[in-house]
């Protein structure tokens, strides 16, 4: 486990995709007064990094990943992505989210266009872009249908298709695949890990499913139970690559990753529920 | 149940009820007519005079004139609650300015408007125009204003991710939600111009289907006001069934509204 509070120093010259210095975030709330969401925190994801914040439920992980995509601002520290300072909202990133975000009144095929449409490519030209996505993510007989006439899972694919189809530099996503059923996630998850090996692009993905975390990502760092949320373990995931989001839950490995990180996680989990049964 | 068990039960209710009204206008049962024909007419000199109207081609004009002052009280009234539905629901202080003067004229019952539109537009379409808007701006007000302000949250910060700026936000987010609910009232709000219309013709004009049913009234011709009404009532369900129509077009994307629903 690496020393904390500081910024984790870059990997040998590779230069950060996201960094996070001192960052703290806090909410007014309605009956005055605030509510400390995250304590002074400082992260870094290098480039091609696959990053993985695991905590317990509530703590502030969907906080941090919204101040990176520039959606809050922190009320200290700083930001940085790709090496500039962040001012407003992200355009590097593409943030994929927890609940369905795809326009309800749009076709699938529509829905993954718009990214291009509204940064001016002619529409035909948009058009068979969005075509060549919902083919990668395996909706290819789909592309007329309403996000209502889609299943969840469905949804999710046309969801991450409009996220991938504007080459965003770096990739947000929060509990991207939570309201998916176990064997769907799975497949979600390999769809995931597919489209990302093409070209690697830095990766910050909040979950709460520790298993999921370590299938998928180079790095889990684990989240403290909320208020004043802090970053308190930092593990590097040395299992190979391809990977199989499903058979490497075999890979005695991973039992071993396994087993360090829960230990850690368990007590903050316990934590929270302790908190709130007061 | 079956489509056809169900038509042959809805002509069922259909051939009682004008059997009774038959029955009770013709037959005397124990020396009385139960309908006396001076208050409700019969089946039959309602139905002759329904073709009589259309034989003579004196209704067409008095249906053309109402169908136009609804189709105006429509469009314009829909037209303004879409202008104001939105830049209320885009700008709050606006909003709570003009909240509690918007709450009276809506508490205004609008029949007792008739006779100061009346004395404003004259006695041709207009003042029944003006009428009618009245009604349906407010229908569509609530509904756009609701619908802007409705928008998830997260379909809007996706929105803004993708790089969505104000103009493309409205085309692309705002005016399709606020469509959806503005469509959903639509049942409501054209029934609502009709009523501006009618009720207008009503209380004083030279044409339209009101004015058909007034004048039968104002001679104790109950034939004709039947028949009138008869008339108005296939003429809603006519309205209504190209609005359904429309509806099942432009909300195609809404749960329940296809028949690939899936």
């Amino acid at each position: 486990m690496d020393s904390l509070g500081a910024p984790p120093a870059p990997r040998d010259g590779a230069t950060s995709a996201i960094r996070l210095d001192a960052v703290r975030i806090a909410f007014r709330l309605e009956g005055g007064g605030t509510y400390d969401a995250v304590a002074e925190t400082s992260l870094e994801v290098a480039e091609n990094e696959f990053v993985a914040i695991v905590g317990p439920t509530g703590c502030g992980k969907s906080t941090l990943l919204n101040a990176v995509a520039g959606l809050l601002k922190p009320v200290a520290g700083n930001v940085t992505v790709l090496g500039r300072p962040l001012a407003g909202l992200s355009r590097e990133a593409g943030y994929l989210f927890q609940q369905d975000a795809v326009m309800p009144w749009k076709t699938a095929l529509d829905n993954v266009a718009l990214g291009l449409e509204v940064a001016g490519r002619p529409r035909a030209e948009a058009l068979d872009a969005a075509r060549g996505w919902l083919g990668k993510v395996g909706l290819a007989r789909f592309t007329d249908r309403y996000p209502h006439q889609l299943s969840g899972g469905q949804r999710k694919r046309v969801g991450l298709a409009q996220v991938l189809i504007r080459h965003p530099k770096i990739l947000l996503m929060d509990e991207p695949f939570g309201p998916l059923d176990a064997q769907t996630r799975q497949i979600m998850g390999n769809l995931l890990l597919d489209l990302w090996a093409a070209d690697r692009k830095a990766v910050l993905f909040v979950t709460h499913d520790l298993e999921e975390a370590i299938a998928l990502s180079d790095r889990v760092l684990i989240m403290s139970a909320g208020p004043n949320a802090r970053i308190i373990g930092d593990h590097r995931i040395d299992l190979a690559r391809p990977r199989d989001a499903a058979d490497i839950r075999l890979d005695p490995r991973f039992h071993e990753l396994h087993r360090a990180i829960w230990g850690q996680l368990k007590a903050e989990v316990i934590k929270t529920y302790g908190e709130a049964d007061a | 149940m079956s489509r056809v068990k169900l038509l042959s039960l809805q002509i069922l209710v259909g051939v009682v009820l004008l059997a009774i009204w038959w029955i009770g206008s013709n037959v005397k049962i124990f020396g009385v007519l139960l309908l006396p024909p001076f208050f409700f007419s019969t089946p039959g000199d309602v139905f002759a005079r329904v073709v009589r109207m259309f034989a003579t081609g004196l209704i067409w004009k008095h249906l053309w004139v109402t169908l136009i002052e609804t189709a105006l009280a429509f469009a314009i009234g829909a037209i303004g609650g879409i202008v104001f539905g939105f830049w209320f629901a885009r700008k709050p202080t606006v909003a709570a300015v003009f909240d509690p003067y918007l709450k009276m004229i809506n508490a205004l019952p609008r029949v007792v408007l008739a006779p100061i539109f009346m004395l404003w537009l004259g006695l041709g379409i207009w003042s029944k125009v003006a009428l009618g808007v009245t009604l349906v701006f407010f229908i569509v007000f609530f509904n756009v204003y609701q619908g802007v302000k409705e928008v998830s949250p997260v379909v809007l910060a996706n929105a803004r991710l993708m790089g969505l700026n104000e103009r493309q936000l409205f085309r692309h987010v705002y005016w399709p939600s606020a469509l959806s609910w503005m469509f959903s009232s639509l049942h409501t709000s054209v029934g609502f111009a009709l009523v501006g219309a009618v009720v207008g013709e009503y209380l004083g004009s030279s044409a339209g289907l009101g004015y058909l049913i007034h004048q039968a009234e104002g001679v104790f011709d109950i034939a004709g006001v039947f028949a009138g009404m008869f008339v108005l009532a296939a003429f809603v369900l006519v309205i209504d069934w190209g609005v359904t129509r429309i509806e099942d077009r432009l909300l195609v994307w809404r749960p329940g509204n296809s028949l690939n629903d899936g």
